[in-house]
């Protein structure tokens, strides 16, 4: 533990303004995801609790406002705090199970294909190439509109649309790897090549994957909030935040502007300080700069 | 150059072709289309009438082996909802779509170049810092979040642009345009404002990476030696060498700021293609997907290629091999 806080790493950190916002945001999230639920003033989804009485009431410091609900409700008389706070969960968990199932698929693809080379090789390379001269969010779009709404579906969709940039770099990283002395050493010992791969070349082609995954949960909870906005991304009984968003935008020509803003702005803190965190991971992990 | 042309082409085809194959798979997932095409009452024997006239009797790699051979032909089949060529009601849509797009680009242009220069010249001023804040938040912001912002302060509570459709539209060559009309262009100016959100920020994150670095060089420091203005080091020396990543982004973005035009579109009621194709996922219009993504398809092969000949013409280093 004092080795780790005595690292260069942490020197760095403390000393950068923007890497201790990102990772209070990270922190402000990951606390939201755990423990949301537990105080968020309202179970949004328990119709017990709504009241339709209380519907579009604007946020607690306005003219009209209710003290019970400080940012305001919707048309059902849904607390808007209270959706962001379960809402945040389902896009930050979608953004991260997604991140963490492209980056398997993406890594062993990659290590079999650098490992291995020739028509293995060949054709997962080309896979990737096709692929990546597409934007993600066409990808996504088009795979959901084929699957239909649903978490798992999302989940599918972004872990195709994101393996790609994985298994290019660990391919990259790999075909680097073997041909270093260590690894012919273990070839020569007779190591088989799933021990190999495992035990030698793996641990020495993670560290560029950091800085990728964890920008890419703020893409994913990008692309989540575009297709739940567009309707095909989560299901109604789980809305994510881009489909509070949504469901805002239909009520916003009326002047209801609380049921959209206050997710969105949620969006952008999660993200932004996800994008500073990775900016300055990136400058730190980046053997070139040094 | 003229192998290098021929085998870029043959690329081309095989990612045309592999593009077709994902599509039609996946177009055989969304349930049948049957029940698109006839009255909801029809009899057993009607079903299966309409069934042999859509090909759906065939076996799979029959099907595949129809379609494209439509394809190749340019024959995409009718709207199950429009009863029209799918292709013309795409092409129909696809001006409006540009017309965004290229706003947008330019937008992003004029915006993040200047700040870019200026943040990779002056790394440590305060200004500079501030602008990388700004792009930072640039990208981390849902952009039809921004649209719907918009919409609620010019539109809604301020009243001083329109919030949905095209406005007044000026035919020019067969094609209309709505850049040359007042009405067309308050129209445009969210629409466009809104897409260009995402690539601006991009764009200036390039555009000062590359400055930070060329600045660094020895021509940099003999320019300044030998008396040349700011100004001139600044663009006429630095952007200069700085300009080719920007470049390749630029051309690639084009790709980006088309299928995000789907969601902006939508948000705006902008009569493009990538509305039609929001529209046709929700009404399971097989045809129009299909020809709307094979065009996307062709269209950023396309670019790909030209993004690649650009590179080698502006940097005299690079040749084709």
């Amino acid at each position: 533990m004092g080795q780790i806080l005595a690292s260069q790493f942490v020197y760095n950190w403390r000393r950068n303004v923007s890497a201790i916002a990102g990772s209070a945001i990270i922190l402000a999230c990951v606390l939201i995801v755990l423990f949301g639920p537990l105080v968020a003033p309202q179970n949004p989804y328990d119709l017990t609790q709504l009241n339709l009485l209380d519907s579009y009431k604007p946020p607690a410091w306005i003219e009209g406002g209710d003290p019970r609900f400080l940012l305001g409700t919707d048309g059902q008389g849904r607390d808007v705090l209270s959706s962001i706070l379960y809402g945040t969960r389902v896009s930050a968990l979608i953004g991260i199970a997604a991140m963490l199932m492209a980056c398997t698929i993406g890594t062993v693809l990659g290590l079999l294909a650098g490992f291995y080379g020739g028509r293995l090789d060949a054709f997962i390379m080309r896979v990737a190439d096709v692929q990546l001269s597409f934007p993600s969010m066409l990808i996504a779009l088009f795979l959901m509109s084929a699957f239909g709404t649903g978490i798992d579906k999302v989940l599918i969709a972004l872990t195709l649309v994101g393996w790609v940039v994985y298994a290019r770099t660990v391919r990259g990283s790999t075909l680097g790897e073997i041909q270093k002395e260590y690894v012919q050493a273990a070839r020569v010992a007779g190591l088989r090549d799933a021990k190999i791969i495992r035990r030698h070349v793996l641990p020495n082609v993670l560290t560029p994957l950091i800085v990728i995954a964890t920008v890419q949960v703020g893409t994913f909870i990008l692309i989540e909030a575009s297709l739940s906005f567009l309707g095909v991304g989560v299901p109604i009984t789980q809305p994510s935040l881009g489909l509070l968003i949504k469901n805002g935008f239909d009520v916003l020509f009326s002047g209801l502007w609380w049921t959209s803003v206050f997710p969105g702005l949620m969006i952008m803190a999660m993200v932004f300080g996800i994008n500073l965190f990775g900016d300055f991971l990136r400058d730190e992990l980046n053997p070139r700069l040094k | 150059m003229l192998a290098y042309a021929i085998k870029r082409l043959v690329q081309m085809a095989i990612v045309l072709w592999a593009v077709s194959v994902i599509v039609f798979l996946m177009m055989s997932f969304t349930g049948d289309p049957v029940f698109m095409v006839i009255p909801i009452d029809s009899t057993d024997a009607e079903i299966e009438q309409a069934r042999r006239i859509l090909g759906l009797d065939r076996s799979m790699p029959e099907q595949y082996w129809l379609f494209l051979q439509n394809l190749v032909q340019g024959d995409f089949g009718r709207s199950y909802v429009f009863r029209q060529p799918a292709m013309d009601l795409i092409l129909e849509r696809l001006p409006a779509t540009l017309e965004i797009v290229v706003v947008a680009m330019l937008i992003a242009a004029v915006v993040a170049i200047p700040l870019g220069v200026y943040a990779g010249a002056n790394p440590g001023k305060p200004l500079s810092r501030l602008i990388m804040s700004g792009s930072l938040v640039g990208i981390s912001l849902p952009g039809f979040w921004v649209g719907m912002m918009l919409i609620f302060l010019f539109a809604v509570e301020w009243r001083l642009l329109p919030s949905s459709g095209r406005g007044d539209t000026v035919e020019v060559l067969g094609i209309e345009t709505s850049l040359l009309t007042w009405d067309g262009w308050t129209h445009v100016v969210l629409p466009s404002v809104t897409l260009s959100l995402g690539t601006l920020a991009i764009i200036l994150r390039i555009t000062r990476a590359g400055m930070m670095e060329v600045m660094r060089q020895d021509y940099i420091k003999f320019a300044r030696a030998k008396g040349a203005s700011r100004k001139d080091v600044l663009y006429g020396h630095g952007l200069r060498n700085a300009l080719i990543p920007v470049v390749t982004i630029f051309g690639l973005q084009i790709g980006d700021l088309i299928a995000f035009a789907t969601i902006t579109e939508t948000i705006f009621a902008w009569p493009g293609m990538g509305k039609l194709l929001v529209d046709s996922i929700y009404r399971a219009d097989r045809p129009v997907i299909v020809v709307y993504l094979m065009l996307v398809a062709l269209i950023f092969v396309v670019i790909n290629l030209v993004v690649d000949l650009v590179y080698t013409a502006i940097d005299p280093r690079i040749t084709v091999k």
